[in-house]
């Protein structure tokens, strides 16, 4: 799924204030994998999200998603891969605030091409899914913190990406709801077969993961199978 | 397409002052280019609807006094016109179109039974009737029988007919008698400005058989071809001047001998004071369009900033630049041509207000305001700059707006 060699990445290249952020990093994710990726603020846990994502792009080295290198791509295919390969959770959901549930979860397919009415179905059962049923036609601001989350996942799920990228998901989250999040992604990816890769820094998260990777200072420290994840909150 | 348009009326409906203070601006904008060309329009319908009486290219030539001794004859002789002198313009002034010479003759009393008025008599040529703006009621104009024959006709106005026929008679045939003299009425006209001056015309040869007291001809009337600026005609005169002058003993730089007046100088005068108008306002209306312009590009550009983050998110969901850029350009688009049109609504509607309140309040007298109307042509092209200048304003902002990196947006809270 994710064949990554020797990735190199530097902030404000060939500049006295040149920051190497990703040092060489060798990483491999099979398809229906549950990972995480921890490390503390500055180790460059973010940066390997948003290369992974193709929302940034690095300097030398090879990245391979689904079989499709990503190297030197146009923003317009860099945004259609994005489209049809990758979904994103994050930290502050980043539901767009004057469209409600349905279409906050609708809006991936509106740049996938297709139709309201389709796209709209989809919407309500993913919404349905996640037990949100009757929360389609709020605002996000009408939504608690939880139901917000759920919503991204929903709208992360809607074009069956690949993968599903999330940036400390429970980060804004109490524990219940942490948890809460934290089962409804380990069964999105049982039953839906999505890879799925989140970054933490929280411990808790990453012991409910199958694989565990530690990022220090640019550089993978350890790569760990996790053989007894539990949702510990 | 419909997805494009419900996206933007959504964003649009969520920032009402927003899209209303744009649109507003740029209502304001067409709303003024209006109503300033169409008051450009109703001033210059006005003042030649004032002119209407004559046409554009109608001069007028009456003998004066001699100022300059010329070849031994001595200043302060008195220029006399013949018929010589109406043959000799004829066929040496090639610019001459519709030629006449004129008697006048200010009667005392013109009846018809018991019926009188007092009109003036002027004697002309058949040609006349292609130098005046007039309107053939019924029957015809003196023609060259009756200018040969030395015809007593008349060619009456309506009102002269009204005067003396009050019951509605049949006037053609009629004879009336103009200070003892009976002419026979060949035909009614009235004036194409509604002007009341109700002048009777009888051929020039009747008229200075009768009138003339040794005076000649009191005026040659013409109207020209090919004269259309200030420098034509200037030359035109000084050529009239130069030929004339040797056929009626006058030095050609002697001013006061021929006195010469022509519409062709004032509307060409007036053409060109409204074409410079006219630029002033395009130039004026086109400026505050320009301001409201300006306004769109400027509000577009906060959203644009105000919306880093959306379209930040937008662009994680797989928004491509072009998708990015086409909903900026759009909306920019569709704010300037829904309030341009707005305004151009506007625009009519108060030029048409203006139309029907100035216009019925000086009915058939002197109006300087009339029909200002604003052609069909004016509000295509305005729209059209409408819709370019919506891109240009839509332009800039959507640019910038491809420049976010959807990360930071994203980090933006």
């Amino acid at each position: 799924m994710i064949k990554i060699r020797d990735l190199n990445k530097t902030y404000n290249l060939g500049q006295p204030n040149a920051l190497h952020v990703l040092k060489g990093i060798d990483m491999d994710v099979a398809a229906g994998e549950f990972l995480s990726i921890m490390g503390a603020s500055g180790s460059g846990k973010s940066t390997l999200l948003n290369v992974i994502g193709i929302l940034d792009n690095y300097d030398s080295g090879e990245y391979i998603l689904d079989g499709i290198p990503v190297r030197d791509l146009s923003e317009t295919s860099s945004a259609e891969l994005r489209n049809r390969k990758v979904g994103f959770i994050f930290q502050s959901f980043n539901l767009i605030s004057y469209k409600n549930a349905l279409e906050n979860v609708a809006l991936p397919l509106y740049y996938n091409g297709i139709p309201r009415k389709k796209r709209n179905e989809l919407a309500a059962e993913y919404l349905e899914k996640l037990g949100l049923k009757d929360h389609a036609l709020h605002l996000p601001s009408e939504l608690s913190g939880g139901q917000k989350q759920r919503v991204a996942i929903a709208r992360a799920l809607i074009s069956r990406p690949s993968i599903i990228l999330a940036d400390e998901p429970t980060g804004a989250l109490d524990t219940t709801t942490s948890r809460e999040v934290i089962e409804i992604m380990r069964e999105v990816n049982r039953s839906e077969g999505i890879t799925m890769l989140i970054v933490t820094h929280e411990g808790a998260v990453a012991r409910a993961t199958d694989r565990m990777i530690y990022l220090r200072d640019g550089r993978i420290e350890s790569d760990k199978h996790n053989p007894n994840p539990v949702i510990e909150f | 397409m419909f997805d494009i348009l419900g996206e933007i009326l959504e964003t649009m409906r969520r920032n009402k002052l927003r899209t209303f203070l744009t649109g507003f601006a740029v209502a304001w904008g067409i709303f003024l280019l209006i109503v300033l060309l169409a008051a450009g329009t109703g001033l210059q319908n006005g003042v030649q609807s004032n002119m209407a009486g004559q046409a554009t290219n109608y001069i007028n030539i009456r003998p004066g006094w001699t100022s300059m001794p010329y070849k031994g004859l001595k200043a302060d002789r008195r220029i006399r016109f013949d018929e010589r002198t109406i043959d000799y313009v004829r066929r040496n002034i090639p610019e001459v179109e519709y030629l006449s010479g004129v008697i006048f003759h200010n009667t005392q009393s013109v009846s018809y039974g018991k019926q009188y008025g007092t009109w003036q008599i002027i004697g002309a040529s058949p040609q006349a009737v292609n130098i005046h703006n007039l309107t053939i009621l019924k029957g015809r104009f003196v023609n060259e029988i009756d200018d040969g024959q030395k015809r007593k006709v008349a060619f009456i106005h309506k009102l002269a007919e009204e005067t003396l026929f009050p019951h509605g008679e049949e006037s053609l045939g009629k004879y009336i008698v103009a200070d003892g003299i009976s002419f026979q009425i060949i035909g009614v006209y009235e004036w194409l400005d509604g002007s009341n001056d109700a002048l009777i015309f009888a051929p020039l040869s009747t008229a200075k058989m009768l009138y003339d007291r040794g005076w000649g001809i009191s005026r040659i009337d013409l109207t020209v071809l090919g004269i259309k600026n200030m420098k034509q005609y200037d030359e035109f005169v000084l050529r009239l001047r130069g030929k004339l002058g040797p056929l009626l003993g006058f030095d050609p730089a002697d001013t006061s001998a021929l006195r010469i007046w022509g519409s062709a100088r004032q509307s060409i005068e007036i053409g060109n004071v409204f074409r410079f108008v006219n630029m002033f306002l395009w130039v004026i209306g086109f400026a505050s369009l320009m301001a409201g312009i300006v306004g769109v590009a400027n509000i577009m550009l906060v959203t644009v900033k105000e919306r880093t983050r959306e379209i930040g998110i937008r662009k994680a969901l797989g928004a491509t630049p072009w998708s990015i850029i086409k909903s900026v350009i759009i909306e920019a688009v569709f704010i300037t041509t829904a309030a341009g049109y707005i305004g151009i609504l506007m625009g009519i509607g108060a030029s048409e207000l203006a139309s029907r309140v100035i216009g019925s309040a000086g009915e058939g007298g002197m109006t300087a305001f009339k029909d200002p109307d604003v052609g069909l042509g004016v509000v295509f092209s305005a729209l059209v700059v409408l819709i370019i200048c919506g891109v240009v304003a839509g332009l800039i902002p959507s640019l910038k707006a491809t420049r976010i990196r959807p990360i930071e947006a994203m980090r933006a809270d």
